[in-house]
């Protein structure tokens, strides 16, 4: 690839759910003083972002989030790990905008910020969970969706090949340029960043796009713009009160307990069972 | 589309290697109730090069099948599928349109409902109806929130229900149905993506996603080598192998073996797990197993918590002594109560 590339990376800001704990008493995740930070999932679009770069240097990565304003430390997070520039979509209009609206939002934000070669973005938000956004901008932008991809190469001839980690194994593919991929924790190792680069996301100008400049009609973001309405949320007690036995005191009389609770939920050891000779081959 | 006329509902039937996936009739249980709630007929559409016969579809449910039939829906070709299900979603007005959250599922209505405008609810744990609407029940945050969702005005409400979350119907093969042959239009078929093949995966037993047993370690495996004996147990029981973030981390079990947040939701009828302690984010992972049994050597892991089954000691321990006792132990053999459930 001689030209120069141009990639748009998508990521969101989430609750940085790695030291989440959930209240014992209420089963309620404790939020107080939880730091936001990227998307983990993100972080595999970032650093194969930052891959390509390296292998075509003319290659151009943006990376583009929605969301407060207090969003744009995911685009200098972005710009740490090696992103040329960050691009903070924000809006008090957006507020409320479901999975649709949002990727209508991103989608226009892509295309006013011009002609990508290759949109990437996680495989799902660690909040949301649906994983539906990178795929809906694709659609939404016309462009090919590769979704759960697992690796990805950009060819000399100008096309993608990909795979796709799927249930039981590996599909390799082809896609053209411009596409989007949707890529799986499996694909890389994110790097950490260096001290330079910290430095220089903390200076970087980050452009914003407000509703204004995205020209939409009103009715196709935040809560008009979703289809979806959340009529109700609960907390759910996950804890399951179950007998427990100590190997420390009794190991015989645990293993006994163990293999007759075991063949009491039908799993004595039946190698007929389904699945036990499937898949080997 | 907007609200409104008697629409059918629709389930996505899934083809995998030239075969119907057991998830096309777990979407029909879903669906039967939906249906019958809504007082409609229920159909599953089935994509694909060379259908397979319809009748087992109608055996488990549906009222009407729709084959959607072309050498071009040979493989997976999202943008083709979606191109195929959105040209019949606007000719019949289905109402309701679910699939499975499968790796085709998800892919192929995240494409669909954009292009079609319509909401679109993941992963949902629950479905019921509500003021003649579908109320759709999904988790959020690792399994912390449950929210409660309905798309009032747009057509079809579409949402995916987790795999292996719903037993199918017990086929009744005097049932009979409609058969529509579609044929699709070869403009919806063009497709950008080309298929060049597919690798399976050496691996014990189904795809961790499909397993009815699961029998996953943790960093209390100490070593990437004790992984064999969980994999003698995944034999033993017809289980499948998974593990904790740590353990795939520390490269002791691959990628597609994750369980928990940043790896796969599982929902199998019973989780051994083995040496770990249970991270919020494995917990989120894990939270749909039927039963769940813990050997961890602290008795105050968070795992004992959601266990209905824990042994406070060393898995390394009680692993092989199990092994054994299972091999020797013809006692407890209860002829596939587990998959017969």
């Amino acid at each position: 690839m001689e030209e120069a590339l141009r990639i748009a990376v998508l990521i969101k800001q989430v609750p940085a759910t790695e030291n989440v704990k959930i209240d014992p008493e209420t089963g309620v995740m404790i939020r107080e003083g939880l730091e936001a930070e990227v998307n983990p999932l993100d972080l595999y679009a970032l650093e194969e972002a930052v891959r390509i770069k390296e292998k075509f240097p003319h290659t151009r990565a943006t990376a583009v989030t929605m969301g407060p304003p207090a969003a744009d430390k995911a685009a200098r997070y972005a710009i740490a790990m090696g992103c040329d520039e960050g691009v903070l979509v924000t809006d008090r209009a957006f507020a409320g905008s479901d999975t649709l609206a949002t990727a209508t939002v991103l989608s226009h934000a892509l295309y006013r910020l011009g002609a990508f070669d290759l949109i990437l973005t996680g495989e799902r938000a660690t909040d949301g969970e649906t994983g539906q956004v990178g795929p809906a901008v694709g659609s939404l932008l016309g462009v090919p969706v590769l979704t759960f991809v697992s690796r990805l190469e950009i060819l000399p001839n100008g096309r993608i090949l990909a795979e796709r980690a799927v249930e039981g194994g590996h599909e390799r593919l082809s896609a053209p340029i411009p596409s989007l991929a949707v890529v799986v924790k499996e694909i890389n190792v994110p790097r950490l960043c260096t001290l330079g680069g910290k430095l220089k996301g903390k200076k970087a100008e980050i452009r914003t796009l407000s509703f204004a400049d995205l020209g939409l009609p009103r009715e196709r973001v935040g809560l008009a713009g979703s289809p979806t309405k959340v009529v109700k949320v609960c907390y759910p007690q996950v804890t399951r009160k179950g007998r427990k036995v100590s190997a420390a005191e009794d190991f015989d009389g645990a293993l006994e307990a163990l293999e007759t609770f075991l063949a009491n939920v039908g799993a004595g050891g039946n190698p007929a069972l389904p699945g036990a000779e499937e898949g080997e081959a | 589309m907007k609200a409104g006329g008697r629409g059918e509902v629709w389930t996505l039937a899934e083809i995998r290697e030239g075969r119907l996936h057991p998830v096309s009739y777990e979407l029909l249980a879903w669906g039967r109730g939906v249906a019958d709630a809504l007082g409609v007929p229920l159909a599953s559409v089935v994509p694909g090069d060379n259908p397979p016969d319809a009748a087992s579809l109608f055996a488990h449910g549906a009222d009407k099948v729709y084959l959607a039939e072309d050498p071009g829906l040979k493989h997976f070709l999202v943008d083709a599928y979606a191109g195929v299900l959105a040209d019949m979603t606007e000719e019949y007005e289905p109402q309701v349109f679910i699939a499975s959250a499968t790796t085709q599922g998800r892919s192929v209505m995240s494409v669909l409902y954009a292009r079609l405008g319509c909401g679109l609810t993941a992963d949902c744990t629950d479905l019921s109806v509500r003021d003649g609407l579908l109320l759709q029940t999904r988790p959020a945050i690792g399994g912390n929130v449950m929210a409660d969702i309905m798309t009032p005005e747009r057509r079809p409400q579409m949402c995916t229900v987790r795999p292996k979350s719903k037993r199918p119907l017990t086929p009744d093969p005097s049932r009979k149905g409609e058969l529509v042959r579609y044929t699709p239009k070869k403009s919806s078929l063009a497709s950008a993506l080309t298929f060049l093949g597919f690798d399976p995966e050496l691996r014990v037993g189904l795809p961790i996603q499909d397993a009815e047993v699961i029998v996953a370690g943790g960093k209390g495996m100490k070593e990437a080598k004790n992984f064999a004996l969980l994999e003698e147990l995944a034999r033993l029981l017809g289980g499948s192998v998974g593990a904790s973030r740590a353990a795939v981390d520390l490269g002791w079990a691959p990628h597609s073996s994750q369980v928990g947040l940043s790896g796969k939701s599982v929902t199998p009828r019973l989780y051994i797990a083995w040496g770990i302690s249970g991270a919020v984010q494995h917990l989120a992972g894990m939270g749909g197993a039927e039963t769940v049994v813990a050997v961890n050597i602290d008795p105050n892991a968070p795992i004992f918590g959601v266990s209905d089954f824990g042994v406070v000691g060393s898995a390394l321990e009680v692993l092989p002594r199990l092994i054994d006792d299972l091999k020797k132990n013809k006692r407890h053999i209860p002829a596939g109560r587990l998959a017969g459930r």
